[in-house]
């Protein structure tokens, strides 16, 4: 992790550096437990969130995660298309650089927009999710969660069910969860699945039940409505009989599974409400949790030395 | 002073003055036969004499070991004059064309405003011409506005000098057009030349649907794309009797589709372009967008059926699909960035180092295809090099190298993939018509050497 310069994915993150990550993430996940909950790591260093994409749950996060880190933060919210019609993505993050930022935080429409930053300013680069492509601090915060949970990754069971084409969540819990030895499968309409998926080391099925089979973790994402105006689906209704997670679907599942959802939720869709509120979930953990990974993969791109899971960090005087 | 109009200093021209390429080789891609004989070209015209069989003032260039092979025709590019002139003119992207060894080059029709009517037509011919570079042989659109709504007029347009009729860069997704431009064209002996890429199956796709698209979450481009616009056209074609091309042919399986069409005589005819042949989608890696095209780069399995079809014939040219874009336009995030590399400036070293170098491809095929291949698509006049027939024909050096550089660039646009990289096979005199267009920096003339020091 010290000499890397940017997190735009997990698929090139070595399990020693996603360990060297969850672990320093527990010791600020501690930070959180605290009266006060910040720490000087980060004063004097300065992040621009630039957010092309509306995100409420991941712009809060990384601004709370650089708040409590001491660091000041720049937020820049644009619609990608407003964007495109005037100044360039390379000028816009060049001019900020200008201004000495350290860290760029970026959500963007377009796959890859992140890595055309990259290549171009000397910030650090954080993708906070681009297009279809990944999502690595959620893919992180995800695991992190789980291994909270469960006490592990290796060989775990996750199935991730519902939209795995359009889902950068998708890519980087497959990428990373299988980099730590869990056993992935992802599962959803053959129209909402990406040609050739099994390469990247999971298993798919259609078949709900099938997917949940004694699984550990039910990672569900989010069903956008669009895609049933690109003839993806028929209908959510359809969608909700026969792919939406439900406590029946769930027996399948081991007793204690874990029910994670990135957010937010069409309650009734692809989570059944007795889902969304049963005790096994933990999607409010997933919130709280992001926090502390985002803080730890900021503290960690800023070249310093990963904590050990019992670490203890100094909170801020004053 | 622009690069291509520093390109412009030689007067030599065998109208005024007989030129003599010495000590050359000359290559028959039709046979594969090559002949030890000095190249005279007289009047426009060539002549196959001895070495040293020529008159005392004829200006003689020492070509030892260099190839003369008949001039290059590029019938895929995009010249972008009228309305992009910032990525390419009509001048550039003809003197860029000529650097690369062409003698000649068909343009699209998908300028601001579109070619589709004749006094479009002859502002290219006219523009071309006032270059005094490479020949330009307009193509004009086939619908209207590029709407595909409606036909162009044809036979105005033909008469005003298109050679064919392509909507290139958009698919004419209404079969019931494609059958009337077919049917309608055919009465001109005229090829329609088919962009196969169905809009709807496209989508907003950027990339080749495969495995790489999906690490990648790049939307997806399926082969199917391409092959039912390919099968659509056939059966067209079989309903009109019409002539039909189908441009930058990106699917290994739409091979066997030409073949079959082919055998059972129907006028139907393919190219493919360096890049389909060259380059597979494990380059998307890297997100940068110079490799974002129309069709996209497809994977190894494509590459190695499309040159197959090449060697066997059933695709008959190799053609550019040349597409300048300024770097404002093409250095953008990859689903934004516009489509397509350039090529003509680079399309002969990059094949020769990739296909006939490495022992995939005989000299001859290559040389066929980027020659007498696209010109009979197109049914241009071209021929082997020989005695009485045009001097349009390419010197080619074959060990001579080049780092591929976007500053040594003629044309005005740099998007190219081999940038950085030597190439082998370079062109180092284009002539058309008896004129010199182009002749690299090491080609000279004792004779001329002598009398500029007179």
């Amino acid at each position: 992790m010290n000499n890397r310069k940017d997190l735009l994915g997990l698929e090139d993150a070595t399990p020693e550096e996603l360990s060297a990550i969850l672990d320093t993430a527990e010791a600020f996940r501690g930070v959180l437990d605290r009266p006060i909950k910040k720490v000087p790591t980060l004063r004097g260093k300065t992040v621009a969130n630039l957010f092309y994409e509306p995100s409420t749950r991941t712009r809060f996060s990384f601004e709370l995660a650089e708040k409590r880190l001491s660091a000041d933060s720049l937020n820049f919210s644009a619609s990608t298309s407003s964007a495109v019609k005037g100044e360039s993505l390379k000028d816009t993050v060049r001019n900020i650089e200008a201004m000495g930022v350290d860290f760029v935080v970026i959500r963007h429409g377009a796959s890859g927009a992140p890595h055309h930053i990259a290549r171009n300013v000397n910030a650090s680069v954080i993708n906070a999710g681009d297009g279809q492509h990944e999502h690595p601090t959620q893919g992180l915060l995800d695991m992190f969660t789980m291994r909270r949970k469960i006490g592990r990754l290796q060989g775990i069971k996750v199935a991730i069910i519902g939209d795995i084409a359009h889902s950068r969540v998708a890519r980087s819990n497959i990428w990373g969860l299988i980099k730590m030895g869990a056993e992935v499968r992802v599962c959803g309409p053959s129209t909402l699945t990406p040609m050739d998926v099994e390469k990247m080391g999971v298993t798919w099925t259609w078949r709900v039940e099938e997917a949940l089979e004694g699984v550990d973790v039910v990672n569900i994402l989010r069903i956008q409505k669009e895609r049933q105006s690109a003839n993806l689906l028929p209908s959510l209704r359809e969608y909700s009989l026969y792919f939406g997670v439900t406590l029946e679907r769930l027996r399948r599942a081991s007793p204690d599974v874990v029910i994670m959802h990135p957010g937010p939720m069409n309650r009734g869709v692809e989570i059944a409400q007795e889902v969304a509120e049963d005790p096994r979930n933990v999607i409010l953990d997933q919130v709280t949790n992001g926090v502390a990974v985002r803080m730890a993969v900021l503290y960690l791109l800023n070249g310093n030395e990963p904590a050990s899971r019992e670490a203890e960090m100094a909170t801020v005087e004053g | 002073m622009e690069r291509w109009e520093a390109m412009r200093v030689t007067e030599w021209d065998s109208n005024r003055r007989v030129l003599v390429l010495s000590g050359v080789e000359v290559l028959n891609p039709e046979s594969g036969k090559k002949t030890r004989q000095d190249v005279m070209i007289k009047d426009g015209h060539v002549k196959l004499v001895a070495a040293g069989d020529h008159p005392d003032d004829a200006m003689v260039f020492d070509l030892t070991g260099k190839l003369v092979v008949p001039g290059l025709i590029d019938i895929h590019v995009h010249l972008r004059e009228p309305g992009d002139e910032d990525a390419e003119t009509i001048a550039s992207g003809t003197a860029a064309a000529a650097r690369g060894g062409f003698v000649a080059v068909a343009s699209m029709a998908n300028t601001k405003p579109p070619i589709d009517d004749p006094q479009s037509v002859r502002f290219v011919l006219e523009r071309a011409r006032q270059a005094g570079m490479c020949r330009v042989y307009p193509m004009a659109a086939v619908s209207q506005g590029l709407e595909g709504k409606h036909l162009t007029e044809m036979f105005d347009l033909a008469e005003a000098g298109a050679v064919a009729f392509s909507d290139d860069g958009k698919s004419i997704m209404d079969a019931n057009l494609m059958r009337r431009a077919l049917q309608y064209a055919s009465m001109l002996d005229k090829v329609i030349v088919t962009h196969a890429e169905d809009l709807n199956l496209k989508s907003e796709g950027v990339a080749h649907e495969g495995y790489m698209a999906t690490k990648l979450g790049l939307k997806p481009v399926p082969r199917a794309t391409e092959e039912v616009i390919v099968a659509r056209d056939i059966r067209l074609v079989e309903l009109t009797q019409g002539r039909l091309h189908v441009a930058h042919v990106s699917c290994g399986t739409s091979v066997p589709m030409l073949r079959e069409a082919q055998q059972r005589g129907l006028r139907v005819t393919g190219e493919v372009t360096p890049h389909h042949l060259l380059l597979n989608d494990s380059l998307l890696e890297s997100y940068d967008p110079c490799y974002k095209m129309a069709p996209p780069l497809r994977e190894d399995s494509d590459r190695e059926a499309l040159l197959e079809g090449l060697k066997e014939g059933v695709i008959q040219a190799i053609a550019t699909d040349h597409a300048p874009h300024t770097e404002i336009d093409k250095d953008a995030a990859f689903d934004e960035a516009p489509n397509g590399v350039v090529g003509v400036e680079t399309a002969f070293p990059a094949l020769y180092t990739g296909l006939v170098k490495t022992g995939k491809l005989d000299l001859a095929k290559l040389v066929y295809a980027m020659s007498l291949g696209p010109a009979r698509v197109l049914d241009l006049e071209h021929g082997p090099v020989r005695d009485g027939g045009a001097a349009d024909l390419t010197v080619l050096d074959l060990d001579g190298s080049w780092t591929v550089k976007a500053e040594e660039f003629v044309g005005r646009s740099a998007n190219c993939p081999w940038l950085g990289q030597t190439l082998f096979g370079v062109a180092v005199m284009t002539v058309a018509g008896g004129r010199v267009l182009y002749h690299h920096p090491s080609v000279g003339s004792t004779k001329a050497h002598r009398m500029l020091a007179r």
